[in-house]
């Protein structure tokens, strides 16, 4: 029954194409081709939080691949040609200063970072002189338990499926889009329900985050 | 003949193996590739930024911009969008104008406290961060149709849909297990 929802859910998605309202899911044309290269390009969220087990430590989250029914799940994969890159800005201009790099061979997740960007901007090349911190991607059948690394200067990794985090009622939304509705439900209908994202996860103390009092951070994928 | 030709495949297959752990062992830094220059191909902040407001003729490229450059080059389009979304759109609940909402909105980052609660929106802190919890639908719905007041069009400032379908964990990493 969950299977057969979420396939009418992703049909709906597919559908209607370009005028999709969902976090960041497919949210361009050039993350949204069929095959897990474009797929794994496709960032659906971003999520930057203090640490609920650690005050002094900040967590950034970036999900991508949105949209994995249960039985997909499984197959999906971090292509090893695309970088997972949080940027984070601690002067207020809105240009990065620091990048936390992400980058997934054979199974493990490497994370270089939090380090200077040198030079911000579309490019990147892997900054290598940083922190590493290595992890094993979790696979699915090992969800329950996974696969977590710490590095010696407190930051904490995870790559693997999780839940997607997102809730929406998107069907609606594109009912009143296309004016076949005039509102939402008093009750609403979550689109995400029972359906994946592949997640990255990486805590850091925020001593290494420098000495502003907020940041700005967004997360981009780059691909070589 | 026969047998010792066996003891020596075995042989054989044995230093192969003891070669190959040794590699794997002692030099996993070398097989990781770290060459070449990545170029960006999808860049967010803000949950549904690029969705919402930008064209379809868009969105390609305002996911290849930086956001030091998004404000110049998207902040009058999003404003023909929310304006289009919403035509009788005054100020809204952060008594922002259709301008000040989209310059704040055009510009997508996350705007992080590194001190006390991060939320998008919790009744009294305003974009100091993003937890996973959040409704940050609820939020830009309400902040698009809801007016100043927030009580305007009643219908389209919230989903109904008020929480994740599992619960989060207060352990690393926070997500929940999936499906």
């Amino acid at each position: 029954m969950k299977k057969k929802l979420l396939l009418g859910s992703l049909l709906g998605v597919m559908l209607v194409g370009g005028i999709i309202f969902a976090a960041d899911h497919i949210d361009a044309p050039a993350v949204t081709g069929s095959g897990s290269t474009s797929l794994g390009n496709d960032i659906t969220d971003i999520y930057a939080f203090q640490s609920p087990s650690d005050n002094s430590k900040m967590v950034f989250t970036m999900n991508v691949q949105g949209l994995l029914s249960p039985a997909a799940t499984a197959a999906a994969t971090f292509p090893s040609n695309v970088m997972y890159e949080f940027n984070i800005d601690n002067t207020g201009d809105n240009v990065e200063d620091l990048v936390i790099q992400c980058l997934v061979q054979n199974g493990k997740m490497r994370v270089y970072g939090p380090v200077a960007v040198g030079t911000p901007g579309l490019s990147s090349t892997v900054k290598t002189s940083g922190a590493v911190t290595e992890v094993s991607v979790t696979s699915y059948a090992s969800s329950t338990s996974p696969s977590v690394a710490t590095n010696s200067n407190g930051t904490r990794v995870f790559a693997g499926p999780r839940d997607d985090p997102f809730f929406f009622d998107l069907v609606r939304y594109l009912d009143i889009l296309s004016g076949a509705q005039t509102g939402f439900r008093t009750t609403g209908v979550d689109t995400f329900a029972g359906s994946n994202v592949m997640s990255i996860v990486v805590e850091v103390p925020k001593s290494l985050l420098g000495t502003a009092a907020s940041i700005n951070v967004w997360g981009e994928t780059k691909t070589k | 003949m026969i047998r010792f030709n066996k003891f020596s495949i075995i042989a054989i297959l044995a230093l192969g193996f003891v070669i190959v752990s040794c590699d794997k062992k002692d030099a996993p830094s070398d097989s990781f590739d770290t060459s070449g220059t990545y170029t960006q191909i999808d860049q967010m902040g803000r949950p549904a930024i690029n969705t919402v407001f930008s064209s379809s003729a868009d969105k390609n490229a305002f996911n290849s911009t930086e956001p030091s450059k998004m404000g110049t080059a998207f902040q009058s389009k999003f404003q023909s969008r929310l304006l289009a979304l919403n035509a009788g759109y005054t100020t809204n609940a952060l008594t922002q104008t259709a301008s000040q909402f989209t310059t704040l909105l055009a510009t997508d980052v996350l705007n992080v406290k590194m001190n006390g609660t991060t939320t998008f929106f919790d009744g009294t802190n305003v974009l100091t961060g993003r937890a996973l919890a959040d409704d940050v639908i609820d939020v830009e719905l309400l902040l698009i149709f809801g007016g100043p007041t927030g009580g305007s069009n009643p219908g389209l400032t919230k989903d109904n849909v008020n929480a994740n379908d599992k619960s989060f964990s207060s352990t690393f990493p926070y997500l929940a297990t999936p499906f």
